[in-house]
C-alpha cells in the first residue's frame, strides 16, 4: 500500500505530461520540458553542490549547435543527434569545470559566467560553422520510421529522452555520489577529512549536469527547427537559474514548476520581449528578496497542513536554501 | 608598426573603463561582499545621464561628468539601502541574483522607453580633433579618457591606501566584527561606500558618451569582462582591479593585431590562465574572507 502511494505521483506527473499538448500548443509544452530539464541540471549543481553556475548556457547551446549541425549534415535520427549535443556539452564541461571548481561561490558563478561568455563569442566569430548572428535553421527531425514533422509528433518521440534526462538527473541526486555531493555543500573540510577527493566529486558533478544541459539543448533545437547565438548568451543562463530557484533549490523536480511558470510568461509577452525583460527581472527581485524557498517547497507545505503525508522522506535532507557562510 | 601604437592605444582606452568598472566592483566588494552584477547596467545609466542632461536641458560633458556620477551614485545609494541591505546575512549568491534582476530591469526598462538605436553624444569641443603621439596621430578625446581614468585609479587607490577614511574601509573589509569593537561605525559606511562604487561605473559611462553609442545594452557586455578582470587581479583588491583592467585591454588589442577574432577571446583566456597558475588572482589571497 506504502510502494503503490510512493508511484502515485510518479503516475500523475507522467499523465500530465502525456495531456500537456492537448492543453497548450505542442512546441510550447516541449519547450517547458526541456527547460525543465535545463533548470534541473543547474538544481544538480546548486541545491546539491552547492554550486551555482552562471554559466549553464554555454553547455545548453553547445548542446544545440552540436545537435543541430548533426542533424543538418549528417541527417541522424533526432535522437542521436539529441545524444551528440549531450555528449559535446559534457566534453566543454571537462575544461570548464576544471578551472571554475578551483573557486566556489561567488567566484564559481564569476568564473562559469565569463566562460560561457567566451563561448559566445568563439560562436559568433565561427560562422561558417554556427552561421554567426544568424544562427542555423531548418534543422531537420528523423526517425526511421516515424514521420516527425508536426511538433505534437515530435513532442512524443522526444518525451521518452526527457524523461531518461528526469531520471538520471534523479538517480544522481539519490545515489550514494549525490549525498557526498550534499555532504560537500554542508561542509566541504569534513567531506574532505572523512576522505573524499571532494573536488573530484564537484567535477563530476559538473560534467553531468553539463552533460544534462546539453541533451535539453539538442532537443529544444531539434524541437524548434533552429540553433541561435541568443541560446549561449548569459542572460540564457539567468533565465535557466531564475527557472531553478523559483521552483525551488535542491528539489529537482521543481524546476519543472519553475519552467512552466517562466515560459507561459514569457509566452503571453511575445509581442513585447522589452516587457519580458522587466517583468522577468522583477520575477527575478521578488524571489530573491521574498520567496527564496521556491514553489515545490511551498506546494509541500501546504499539503502537510491539508494533512497529507509528505512525497518522499528523502527529499528533505536536501531541500531549502543555499547555505550561508563558506564560499 | 603604427597600427601596433595605433592598437596599443585603443587597448589602454578600453582598459580604462575596465579598470574603472573593476575598480567599483571591487571596492564594493571589498565593503559589503556584494558582487553586483548591475555594475554594466549603472554604467549604461550614467552614459544616458549625460544624453538625456544635455538633450533636455543643454548641460554639456564637463557639468555631466560630475553630476551624472552623483545623481547615479544617490541612485545606487537607495538601492542599497531598499533592496541590497535585505539580504547582507544570507550567501552573498542571492545579492549577486539580486542585482542580476536589477540589471535586467534597467536595461530592458531603458529599451523599452529609447529603444533599441545608439544614441550619438558629441565631444567636447575641447577636445575635438587628434594629437600627435609618437608614432601615430590619436583622437584628443580618447587620450583624455586614458589620462583622467588614471588619475582617478590613482586617486581612489590614495584614498583608500593612505587616508584615515580608506584605513576604516580596509579595516572593514578585512575584520569587520574587530573593527566594531574598537568602536568605529562600520555600518555608516556601508551605504556611502556602495554610492561610490557606482558612481565609478557612471563615471565610465559618462566618458564612453562621446565614443560609444549611448544604447541600452552598451554594458551588457563589458560587465562579463569586468567579472574575468577582477577574477584575474584578485577580488577586493583595488591594485588588482586597475593593472588587470589595463592588462586585458592592451592584451586585447594587441592580439587583435594578429587576429581581429581573438580580441574578444583574451581576456577570458588570460582568466583562465590565472586560475590554472594563480587561482588566487594575481594580487589577491585565497585566505581573505569569502
Amino acid at each position: 500500500m506504502r510502494r503503490g502511494l510512493a508511484i502515485l505521483p510518479y503516475a500523475v506527473g507522467l499523465a500530465v505530461a502525456l495531456a500537456l499538448p492537448r492543453v497548450m500548443y505542442p512546441v510550447l509544452a516541449l519547450d517547458i520540458l526541456v527547460w525543465g530539464l535545463f533548470a534541473m541540471s543547474v538544481d544538480l549543481l546548486l541545491g546539491y553542490a552547492g554550486l551555482l553556475s552562471f554559466g549553464h548556457a554555454a553547455f545548453w547551446g553547445l548542446g544545440a549547435y552540436a545537435a543541430a549541425i548533426v542533424a543538418k549534415s549528417a541527417g541522424v535520427p533526432f535522437v542521436i543527434a539529441a545524444l551528440v549535443g549531450a555528449g559535446a556539452s559534457a566534453l566543454l564541461a571537462v575544461p570548464f569545470g576544471y578551472l571554475a571548481t578551483r573557486r566556489r561561490g561567488i567566484y564559481f558563478a564569476m568564473v562559469t559566467l565569463a566562460f560561457a561568455q567566451l563561448v559566445f563569442y568563439v560562436a559568433n566569430e565561427w560562422r561558417d560553422l554556427t552561421g554567426g548572428e544568424n544562427g542555423l535553421h531548418g534543422v531537420p527531425r528523423t526517425f526511421p520510421g516515424l514521420t516527425l514533422g508536426r511538433s505534437g509528433d515530435f513532442y512524443y518521440a522526444a518525451l521518452p529522452l526527457i524523461l531518461l534526462g528526469y531520471a538520471i538527473a534523479y538517480r544522481i541526486v539519490h545515489s550514494p555520489f549525490g549525498h557526498v555531493l550534499v555532504a560537500i555543500r554542508d561542509n566541504e573540510p569534513r567531506a574532505q577529512a572523512l576522505g573524499y577527493p571532494t573536488w573530484r566529486y564537484k567535477l563530476l558533478a559538473f560534467v553531468l549536469s553539463g552533460g544534462l544541459a546539453g541533451l535539453a539543448g539538442g532537443l529544444f533545437a531539434l524541437g524548434n527547427g533552429f540553433a541561435s547565438l541568443d541560446l549561449l548568451h548569459w542572460t540564457t543562463s539567468g533565465q535557466a537559474v531564475l527557472i531553478t530557484i523559483l521552483g525551488g533549490i535542491g528539489t529537482l523536480w521543481g524546476s519543472l514548476l519553475g519552467a512552466v511558470i517562466v515560459l507561459e510568461l514569457r509566452d503571453a509577452l511575445t509581442s513585447a520581449p522589452e516587457l519580458s525583460g522587466v517583468v522577468t527581472g522583477a520575477v527575478f527581485v521578488v524571489i530573491v528578496l521574498a520567496f527564496r524557498q521556491g514553489l515545490w517547497a511551498t506546494g509541500r507545505a501546504v499539503l502537510r497542513r491539508l494533512g497529507a503525508p509528505p512525497l518522499s522522506a528523502r527529499i528533505e535532507i536536501s531541500e531549502g536554501e543555499v547555505r550561508h557562510g563558506r564560499s | 608598426m603604427e597600427y601596433i601604437a595605433l592598437q596599443l592605444f585603443n587597448g589602454l582606452v578600453n582598459g580604462s573603463f575596465y579598470a574603472l568598472l573593476s575598480l567599483g566592483l571591487a571596492v564594493i566588494f571589498g565593503v559589503l561582499r556584494v558582487v553586483n552584477f548591475a555594475h554594466g547596467a549603472l554604467y549604461m545609466l550614467g552614459a544616458f545621464a549625460a544624453y538625456l542632461l544635455l538633450q533636455d536641458f543643454g548641460v554639456g560633458f564637463w557639468p555631466a561628468l560630475i553630476v551624472a556620477p552623483i545623481g547615479i551614485g544617490i541612485a545606487g545609494m537607495v538601492l542599497e539601502r531598499l533592496l541590497i541591505r535585505r539580504l547582507y546575512g544570507l550567501d552573498p549568491l542571492y545579492n549577486f541574483l539580486l542585482t542580476f534582476g536589477l540589471t535586467l530591469m534597467i536595461q530592458d526598462g531603458v529599451r523599452l522607453r529609447y529603444g533599441l538605436q545608439g544614441q550619438p553624444y558629441p565631444a567636447p569641443a575641447e577636445l575635438a580633433g587628434s594629437v600627435s603621439a609618437g608614432l601615430v596621430a590619436y583622437p584628443t578625446y580618447r587620450l583624455f579618457v586614458i589620462a583622467f581614468s588614471i588619475v582617478v585609479c590613482v586617486a581612489v587607490w590614495y584614498v583608500i591606501e593612505r587616508t584615515r577614511l580608506g584605513m576604516i574601509v580596509r579595516a572593514a573589509t578585512e575584520r569587520p566584527e574587530l573593527t566594531r569593537a574598537l568602536g568605529i561605525n562600520v555600518d555608516r559606511w556601508v551605504t556611502p561606500v556602495f554610492g561610490f562604487g557606482v558612481a565609478l561605473a557612471a563615471l565610465g559611462g559618462v566618458l564612453a558618451a562621446p565614443m560609444r553609442n549611448v544604447s541600452p545594452l552598451m554594458g551588457s557586455e563589458l560587465i562579463i569582462f569586468a567579472f574575468a578582470v577582477v577574477v584575474i587581479g584578485g577580488m577586493g583588491s583595488i591594485a588588482g582591479a586597475v593593472v588587470a583592467g589595463f592588462l586585458v585591454g592592451v592584451l586585447a588589442s594587441l592580439a587583435a593585431v594578429f587576429n581581429p577574432a581573438l580580441e574578444n577571446v583574451v581576456a577570458f583566456a588570460l582568466m583562465a590562465i590565472v586560475l590554472l597558475v594563480r587561482p588566487a588572482g594575481l594580487f589577491g589571497s585565497l585566505e581573505a574572507r569569502s
